[in-house]
């Protein structure tokens, strides 16, 4: 896999004074969006409507590891010092359970009623990571690029506002540096913060990424960022460059992973995994659904609903005559040789971005990071083996 | 920025004109367009999402004459719950389709080869359309040749054109069973069994499999030792669908997705996988 290098900044940065932070929401709040940022919920950072600063956890962080997730103080009243949430854009973008249509009449005779064409909600998303950027990128690759375009996915997508947040304090599971994937936004966002608090003052570095980008910083009060102010967004990203609480080498990974298929490796970590399927609902690239049908009392109604599917689940492979993955080991196995391996194949980039949120909602702490580095080390051991026989037989 | 688009998850309701029972169980439905003279064309090997109100959805492989497409037609073997409640509809009842989907067989690609089918049970479904295209087409192929295996002599599929098929002189039908019932004088065996005695020119072939996983490498095998290589066969895999569109990530096959990628892969496409457990 390729490593993208370091993403420029924009050549126009803008100062937004701490302050005036609220004057962003109000902007987004008078525009008609629903305006969604991180609050603590159920002792944790996830996404939920905000209507003021008072809405977001200042001065809180996040203290993630395998299998461990909790909400800590932060040295100073920032509002963004934390890494990835149980949320993502997915949550929004692609909802859990969605009506795929509704039907009328009766097995021998029905119409289908497509869902109504409503005007969904448009949400503007406040703090969005860079690897959540790249994850929506690559759902786009799912539901928008392909033969087939998903509608309701595509009209969510459009009508969403997102402002990025450049990540100044990874998490001890994150390593988007490996997966060229952060911790600087890509180009995606309509704004990106880059949030500065230091004896300096307290205060955003922004760049505009799309033309309703400078219409809502237009209402919002600003001036140009000045040298100094755009050196100290730069630091912060460095920052978070060499903080980095993991890493994965993605070397030859998508042939590390076709090669090891039989590898014993995967019935070690099934004995850990609970199929519990935690991993892929907090996975911001997890795209599997399946369907269900209901029907009503009357049976003169019947529903189709499309619900988020993981292919931890022995279902997911059913076909007449039993499961494909019967085994926890196959299924573990298509998880990881999916995310780092397939989606290559499948889509042209990595199905991971290294947000690191399978590792801490693991209950187990099953770490894709460390299975990696254990494959290799396996292969490495097994490498020397006939090699060192060999020259025994000479 | 926001014009309507289709939306590919939507089946439209199409009106059972025929249900012919072909064995115990398995039917074939002839189902209607909604709209008068409009048709779906399809490529021979490609498929159908089915709905049946309220119970569910299926991928079911076109089986009637690509030439005909007005005429859609599908062959289901009852198996499970959906399938069972197809299996209880009945003319002028109604089943949600959505379709065709997928890559089907490349058989006009293959003109001058000799043709060589091996399949078994609801197998023959998916290849009848390349069949009815390579015999209307007669003249550009070489031998013409069908293996096909059932379970019992009463598990044979489309009997009745089986029999007018084997009774041509420019094609060669050869068919095994499982288990000899009543007054079967045919061959007992699995269906690849007879690759070895099967007259075609291993050198000019090209071969189409459709049936179990294990079915298929067998055959491959079979093939490969007469001469017929690889590169010349073609599959056709099953995965779990539930979309057919490739939202829903459950026909996953390593790096394919059936539904899009397939359901016909050349079989060098997916020979390392066929050789992993569990894939
Ligand atoms: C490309 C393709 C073409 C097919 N063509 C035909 C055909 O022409 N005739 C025919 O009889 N059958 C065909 N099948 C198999 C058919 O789809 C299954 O028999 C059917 O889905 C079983 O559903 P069920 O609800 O009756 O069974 P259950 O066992 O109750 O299945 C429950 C669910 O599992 C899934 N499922 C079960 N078996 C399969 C399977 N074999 N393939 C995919 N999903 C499955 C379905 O989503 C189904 O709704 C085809 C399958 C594929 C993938
Ligand atoms: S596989 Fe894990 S680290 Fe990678 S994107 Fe998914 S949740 Fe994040
Ligand atoms: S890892 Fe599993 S659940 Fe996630 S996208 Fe791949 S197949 Fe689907
Ligand atoms: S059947 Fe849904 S992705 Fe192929």
């Amino acid at each position: 896999m390729e490593h993208r290098a370091g993403i420029e900044w924009s050549a126009q940065t803008s100062y937004v004074a701490r302050a005036d932070f609220n004057a962003l929401i109000d902007a987004l709040l008078n525009h008609g969006y629903i305006v969604v940022g991180p609050t603590i919920r159920d002792g944790a950072i996830v996404f939920g409507e905000v209507q003021s600063d008072r809405d977001f956890p200042v001065g809180a962080t996040d203290v993630q590891d395998g299998g461990k997730y909790r909400i800590g103080e932060h040295t100073a009243p920032t509002l963004f010092s934390f890494a990835a949430s149980p949320h993502s854009l997915k949550t929004y973008l692609y909802p859990s359970r969605s009506l795929l249509y509704s039907a009328h009449g009766s097995s021998g005779n029905f119409a289908v009623d497509a869902p109504a064409p409503q005007t969904p909600a448009r949400y503007a998303f406040i703090g969005v990571r860079s690897c959540d950027l790249h994850a929506m990128n690559l759902q786009d690759k799912v539901f928008l690029e392909g033969a087939y375009v998903d509608p309701g996915y595509k009209h969510r997508r459009e009508n969403a506002f997102l402002i990025a947040v450049n990540c100044g304090k990874p998490a001890g599971t994150c390593f988007c540096v490996s997966m060229g994937t952060g911790p600087k936004a890509p180009p995606l966002f309509d704004l990106a913060l880059t949030e500065i608090c230091d004896d300096s003052g307290h205060y955003f570095v922004v760049e505009c990424g799309s033309a309703q980008g400078s219409a809502i910083l237009a209402c919002v009060p600003h001036r140009p960022a000045e040298a100094t102010e755009l050196h100290a967004a730069q630091e912060v990203v460095r920052g978070a460059e060499r903080a980095m609480g993991r890493k994965l080498d993605t070397t030859d990974i998508k042939e590390l992973l076709y090669r090891n298929a039989e590898s014993p490796r995967w019935e070690k970590v099934a004995d850990r995994c609970l199929s519990c399927a935690n991993c892929t609902m907090v996975c911001p690239t997890c795209f599997c659904s399946t369907v269900e049908d209901t029907t009503d009392l009357t049976g003169a109604h019947a529903e189709r609903w499309r619900v988020w599917d993981s292919c931890f689940t022995i279902d997911f492979s059913h076909i007449h005559g039993g499961s494909v993955r019967k085994s926890g080991s196959s299924r573990y196995r298509h998880w990881i040789t999916h995310k780092l391996a397939s989606w290559q194949d499948q889509f042209g980039a990595s199905g991971c971005v290294g947000c690191g949120r399978c590792v801490t909602w693991c209950p187990v702490g099953i770490d894709i990071t460390e299975e990696i580095a254990i494959l290799r080390q396996t292969e490495t051991d097994h490498e020397t083996l006939p090699e060192e026989q060999g020259n025994a037989r000479d | 920025m926001n014009s309507p688009i289709a939306d590919p998850m939507l089946p439209r309701p199409f009106r059972i004109q025929s249900v012919r029972k072909e064995t115990t169980d398995t039917f074939t439905f002839e189902l209607a367009h909604p709209e008068e003279g409009s048709q779906n064309g399809f490529e021979p090997g490609q498929f159908n999402m089915l709905y049946v109100f309220g119970v569910g959805e299926v991928a079911i492989s076109i089986s009637g004459d690509s030439a005909e497409p007005g005429k859609l037609i599908h062959t289901t073997r009852a198996v499970g719950t959906v399938t069972q409640a197809m299996a209880r509809l009945k003319p002028g009842q109604v089943i949600g389709v959505r379709g065709p989907y997928g890559r089907g067989w490349p058989i006009d690609d293959m003109q001058g080869q000799d043709i060589v089918v091996v399949t078994g049970g609801i197998g023959l479904a998916p290849l009848r359309p390349l069949l009815y295209r390579v015999l209307a087409n007669r003249g550009r192929f070489g031998r013409v040749v069908l293996l096909y295996g059932a379970r019992t002599p009463n598990d044979i599929l489309y009997k009745k054109e089986l029999e007018r098929w084997r009774g041509r002189f420019d094609m060669e039908v050869l068919i095994t069973v499982d288990r000899s019932t009543g007054g079967w004088r045919g061959h007992v065996g699995v269906v690849t069994q007879l690759i070895s005695g099967a007259p075609f020119d291993p050198y000019h072939a090209t071969a189409f499999i459709c049936g179990p996983e294990i079915m298929m490498k067998y055959s491959v095998d079979a093939l490969t030792k007469r001469g017929l290589p690889s590169e010349r066969v073609y599959v056709s895999m099953e995965r779990n669908m539930k979309c057919a569109v490739g939202f829903c990530g459950h026909c996953q096959y390593g790096p394919k997705f059936v539904c899009k990628d397939g359901p016909v892969f050349p079989f060098t496409e997916v020979k390392r996988l066929l050789d992993i457990w569990e894939v």
